[in-house]
This record gives structure tokens, C-alpha cells and sequence, in this order.
């Protein structure tokens, strides 16, 4: 299972802070494509995506117990 | 439903801090005084009321707590890498802010006042580069989450390029 991490206007795109995945493997472009067909997340293109708190690309690969976080174009400071 | 994922909260001398509270500036400072420097900078960023002839009622600020702090974390060793007599801390507020509260405070010591200056501008940079924070704007008539506000090529893009992250 892969959990998946929304902040900010995805969060309300969402209508949720977090999802559960039950996938063993998938790479970064795979996981887009399936938020983007399956729950309606969509608009990816600015999103970076985090793996266990690290940026990862798109080739990079998420597995099981991963936690992905997708973020947003940060505004801080 | 709003994730706050409790970090750094129980250490006081905690160099890189997301926090709920507001900030005591003094308090940051003192985390990098020390004998050796000559010159300690202080960044305080604070709410604007007017952006662009738009008044700001009020922020709101979110993070994802446990990797904003490892990057404000990363911030403080690249600055150790330029600037090996630095000493950094960071700390940044999150949650409701009214206008002129001070949303991230920035305290950078060295022996020479030339790199307490520079080094204190290259953190809030990178700050705004890949510390995972996201501001809301609330106005009188809406509300918005801001984005990259970065007058920069590389992350016009959308997407900070891959040595930046790392």
C-alpha cells in the first residue's frame, strides 16, 4: 500500500488531506496518470511529487510503504 | 481535514523549526550567537497587507511539517558548504497570520558582516525554492492558495530543476 499526500489547493481538489493506494510498485508517471483517471486529480504538470520527503522524477519508482506527497509550487517566507 | 504533523516541538535549541505558535525573534537570534561572530543578520518575513493594490485580510500557512524541516535543514548545511563559519537557524510559522505578524525569521552569524548578509538572503531564496510551504491568500472578496511566486526561469517551470533538490 502507497500512501498519497495532498497539501494546499489539492488538498481541496481532493476533499481529502491523504489517500491509500494498494499498489505494489508504480513509477511517478504511472501514479499521475492513475490520480488523474481514477480520483479526479488532475492539472499535474506544475506538481512536484515526493518520495518519503524527497523530490523525486518522474521515472523515479514508488513502492509499497512508500509515502508520496504531491507538492504544489511552494509560496513560504 | 488538514494534516499537522508535530516536529521539532519538544527541543527548544532546535535549529530548523515549522511552528504553530508566534515567533519570538529574539529567541532565533540567540540560537546563533556565539563567540566566534562578528555580525549577526535577522530576516524577518512579515504579512503585507497590500499586494499589487489588493488588500490582504489575513494568511494562512501550510506545510508538510517532517520534510519542510528537512529542508529548511538542508538550507542551513548548503549554507555551511559556502559559508563554513555560518551559523543558521530557521524557523517558520505556520497556520493563521494576521497583517505584520512575521511568518519565517532567519538568523544567520559569522565572523564578517559581508557573509551574515549573503547568507541570510541565499536561505530565504531557497526557502522559496523547495522548503514545501503554501501561503492562502484571504481577501475581501476570496480566497486563493498562492503559488510559486519565484521571479526566476528555473522555477517558472513549475519545477525546480534536479540539482536544486538535491
Amino acid at each position: 500500500m502507497i500512501t498519497v499526500l495532498f497539501f494546499a489547493h489539492l488538498q481541496e481538489m481532493a476533499g481529502t488531506d491523504r489517500i491509500i493506494l494498494h499498489e505494489n510498485e508504480l513509477t511517478v508517471t504511472d501514479l499521475k496518470e492513475k490520480l488523474s483517471n481514477d480520483h479526479g486529480i488532475i492539472n499535474l504538470d506544475q506538481i512536484m511529487f515526493a518520495i518519503n520527503e524527497e523530490y523525486a522524477v518522474d521515472k523515479d519508482v514508488v513502492k509499497a510503504g512508500d509515502t508520496v506527497a504531491l507538492i504544489p509550487p511552494v509560496s513560504g517566507g | 481535514m488538514r494534516i499537522w504533523i508535530e516536529g521539532g516541538k519538544s527541543m527548544n535549541n532546535t535549529l530548523y523549526k515549522i511552528t504553530k505558535e508566534p515567533i519570538n525573534v529574539e529567541e532565533v537570534t540567540n540560537k546563533v550567537v556565539r563567540r566566534e561572530a562578528g555580525a549577526v543578520t535577522t530576516f524577518i518575513g512579515t504579512v503585507r497587507e497590500f499586494t499589487k493594490g489588493k488588500r490582504t485580510l489575513y494568511l494562512e500557512y501550510d506545510a508538510y511539517v517532517s520534510m519542510a524541516e528537512k529542508k529548511l535543514a538542508q538550507i542551513g548545511e548548503e549554507i555551511a558548504e559556502k559559508w563554513p563559519e555560518a551559523k543558521t537557524a530557521i524557523i517558520h510559522r505556520i497556520g493563521r497570520l494576521e497583517i505584520s505578524e512575521a511568518a519565517v525569521v532567519i538568523a544567520v552569524s559569522t565572523p564578517h558582516r559581508k557573509d551574515a548578509y549573503a547568507a541570510n538572503e541565499y536561505a530565504i531564496e531557497r526557502i522559496k525554492q523547495i522548503v514545501p510551504i503554501w501561503k492562502k491568500e484571504h481577501w475581501e472578496d476570496g480566497e486563493m492558495w498562492i503559488g510559486n511566486q519565484l521571479e526566476t526561469k528555473q522555477y517558472l517551470t513549475g519545477r525546480p530543476e534536479e540539482e536544486d533538490l538535491k
